[in-house]
């Protein structure tokens, strides 16, 4: 009986225990920008005079800073601060953060950072803060030569958009693009690469040849795009870092609409002869051609998924242009498009969760995304003229190209990069110096 | 054989026993009582005045006609026991004071300390000369006791709220605040488990005394890196949002709170 007594009274307090805790689900959040607070980085006298004389810029501090803050502005998921709103001074901040002051004008996160010279080096010493916890989150020190500066400004970027959203970042990467000049009628056409906030540009052709779809290896030295060789459109692949170009293989026939597999060991493309199109792998290393498909029908603008295992492309086999998808071997093609309009350009996600596509209806573009079963459409933006979407390689944001309109005249025509991220709402004019087209994203450069 | 069976099927009973009495939907059912303690207590202090009402009724008339004179004057006690000791202006004021608690429905403290003071204060002051104020005091007495019983009814009733957890709109009023200022990081994998439970222990004003992430192993396991910035931002949610919105009353309800932060609807919509 005490036994029995003993038991129930353990149970009985069990269950109070139980009940004791009030819980609560919290299931949404706010999607406002996070308000971070970007320090200039702290220089001292003689740091300055040197990268004075040696970049030709009065601060490297602020210059650096304003790199991290503009990158950070560009997401729409952070909103730096004004610095006038700021109440310590760079180098105090970096070494000790009052994190009241930088609570009090509503800063989340603060970057504090330090730049010195190190053995004719630019070494830069930065902080990430958590001012509500008041806790440092993260301490990193870069050196390189000093006319790398940007790209330190990139990769602390990177540092502290992984660290605050949970997902790689994307600035320290690079974009290829075809930059045009003249009349639309007598365009010439180069390739050109920039970083991906549009500084740093160098061209990569002469312009005497035309340039279309210009593709990033995986591996980031490489390049493949379509340019005119003996009058015939032929894939090429071009070496960034040593300038050396050849033609992938020796078809009898157009090669068009080039991309690199996730390996970078293989080109898949199109071949057209005799009015069809299909879709051949070519192996970079032993140069042996591979046919994907093989129907009656134009199939065109393949790319891998990110596994390599799967295929998307694009196809009129059901009368109509439409996404499908297949095993790498070419079998199990199945349609995924099959809402109204006509569906072109699929670019498999880096994430592997969504294709992104360009849509025509009733003579609208569209540039959307869709599940790889095709389920969940979202066309995130609509224009006159608006194609080729390439992704970040966070999988986050579509860079992409838009024509405007020209009048009856045929002046006013213009072509510009644009970047979209999955929200639909952050969209950005990407700065070029030239009109520009065929937009394609690098890798992280310090993967 | 049978008496194996006999043993088997009484264990078996009693941990069914113990099982029905630790559910919690059927704990909830059983302790899930409305909130009239106030109710109650007024009707049981004015049953617990009735017994002696009969007996002291006509002393009570007789002194009431006399202070109906006197009705107006508020007078100190003090004053009134030095200038008119027979005047006993006690029935009326102790009357009134169970009114008063009649009004202070919401609050079975403050009943108890007024019903105390009440008691005291006629003790002291008041009871000495008059049987007829014996007579009610004994019923104060009694009914600062019957309060003090009641008051401890209400107490385990509302022990019995804490188990039933806020009400709908103390939660929705939390829920909104929260929602407002937490910035979820939308680079995690939403076909991960996004689930951050963090135990809280609060003051009376809602401000955080201390925090507690409950499943502080993953933030280290390897391939769960996103976990800890989705736990760092849930603490900086709750950082900023403080003081919570809390019910102004029932502390002992609330001051150990959980939030579990989920952020897969968002990050999945």
């Amino acid at each position: 009986m005490k036994i029995f007594k003993s038991i129930f009274i353990i149970f009985m307090y069990l269950q109070v225990q139980s009940f004791a805790l009030i819980e609560v689900d919290i299931t949404r959040g706010n999607l406002s920008p996070l308000p971070v607070a970007v320090s200039d980085m702290s220089l001292d006298k003689d740091s300055q005079k040197a990268f004075e004389k040696i970049l030709n810029k009065k601060n490297i501090g602020t210059e650096i800073s304003n790199v991290v803050k503009n990158n950070l502005k560009q997401t729409g998921l952070f909103n730096p601060l004004n610095k006038d709103a700021f109440l310590q001074k760079p180098d105090i901040a970096h070494f000790k953060p009052r994190f009241e002051d930088w609570a009090l004008i509503k800063a989340q996160a603060l970057v504090t950072g330090k730049v010195t010279l190190v053995n004719e080096k630019l070494r830069v010493e930065f902080r990430l803060w958590d001012v509500l916890a008041g806790k440092e989150m993260m301490a990193i020190a870069f050196t390189t030569v000093p006319k790398n500066w940007r790209r330190v400004g990139h990769i602390i970027t990177d540092k502290v958009y992984e660290r605050l959203t949970g997902e790689k970042g994307y600035f320290d990467t690079r974009i290829i693009y075809v930059a045009e000049e003249g009349p639309k009628i007598k365009r010439i056409k180069r390739l050109a690469i920039m970083d991906q906030d549009g500084f740093n540009n160098k061209y990569l052709t002469l312009g005497n040849e035309l340039v279309l779809t210009p593709r990033f290896s995986p591996t980031n030295q490489m390049v493949t795009y379509l340019s005119y060789f003996r009058n015939l459109p032929r894939v090429y692949l071009l070496d960034i870092e040593t300038g050396i170009q050849e033609v992938v293989g020796d078809f009898a026939g157009m090669t068009f609409a080039p991309r690199f597999s996730p390996d970078g060991k293989k080109i898949i493309m199109s071949f057209a002869k005799d009015g069809n199109s299909d879709i051949y792998t070519m192996d970079l290393v032993n140069r042996v051609v591979e046919r994907i498909t093989n129907h009656p029908s134009i199939d065109t603008s393949p790319s891998y998924s990110p596994d390599g295992k799967y295929i998307v492309f694009n196809s009129d086999r059901s009368k109509y242009q439409q996404i499908y998808i297949m095993k790498n071997d070419g079998s199990n093609v199945k349609r995924i498009s099959f809402g109204r309009g006509l569906y072109g350009t699929p670019v498999w996600s880096p994430r592997g969760d969504l294709i992104a596509f360009t849509k025509l209806h009733k003579g609208k573009f569209y540039i959307g995304v869709m599940r790889t079963d095709g389920t969940g459409e979202r066309l995130l933006t609509e224009n006159f003229y608006q194609e080729a979407p390439s992704w970040s390689p966070n999988g986050r944001v579509l860079i992409f190209y838009r024509e405007t309109k020209t009048n009856t005249k045929g002046e006013g025509f213009s072509a510009k990069l644009w970047s979209i991220d999955l929200t639909g709402y952050n969209e950005r004019l990407v700065p070029t110096k030239t009109d520009a087209s065929d937009p394609s994203w690098s890798s992280l450069l310090n993967n | 054989m049978n008496r194996n069976i006999i043993i088997s099927f009484g264990l078996h009973t009693l941990l069914v026993i113990i099982t029905a009495m630790s559910l919690p939907f059927l704990a909830k059912k059983q302790i899930n009582l409305p909130p009239i303690v106030s109710v109650e207590l007024i009707q049981i202090s004015d049953k617990t005045n009735i017994p002696f009402a009969p007996k002291a009724k006509k002393i009570i008339e007789k002194v009431k006609e006399k202070e109906k004179k006197l009705v107006s004057e508020q007078a100190p006690p003090k004053r009134v026991k030095k200038q008119k000791p027979d005047a006993i202006p006690l029935p009326n004021e102790k009357i009134e004071k169970v009114k008063e608690i009649k009004v202070e429905k919401q609050n079975p403290k403050k009943v108890e300390t007024e019903v105390k003071q009440v008691s005291e204060f006629e003790k002291k002051e008041l009871f000495d000369p008059n049987s007829i104020a014996a007579l009610i005091d004994k019923s104060k007495v009694e009914s600062a006791v019957t309060n003090k019983k009641i008051d401890k009814i209400t107490q385990d009733q509302d022990k019995s709220i804490d188990f039933g957890g806020l009400s709908l709109s103390e939660e929705d009023a939390l829920k909104a605040q929260i929602f407002g200022c937490w910035s979820i990081p939308l680079g995690l994998p939403y076909n991960e488990n996004l689930l951050v439970r963090i135990k809280l222990r609060l003051k009376p004003d809602g401000s955080v005394i201390q925090s507690e992430i409950l499943d502080h192993a993953r933030m280290n396991k390897p391939g769960q890196g996103f976990y800890k910035v989705l736990a760092e931002s849930a603490l900086r949610a709750i950082k900023l949002c403080q003081p919570l919105r809390v019910p102004t009353t029932g502390y002992e309800r609330w001051k150990d709170l959980q939030l579990n932060f989920d952020a897969r609807e968002m990050l999945e919509g």
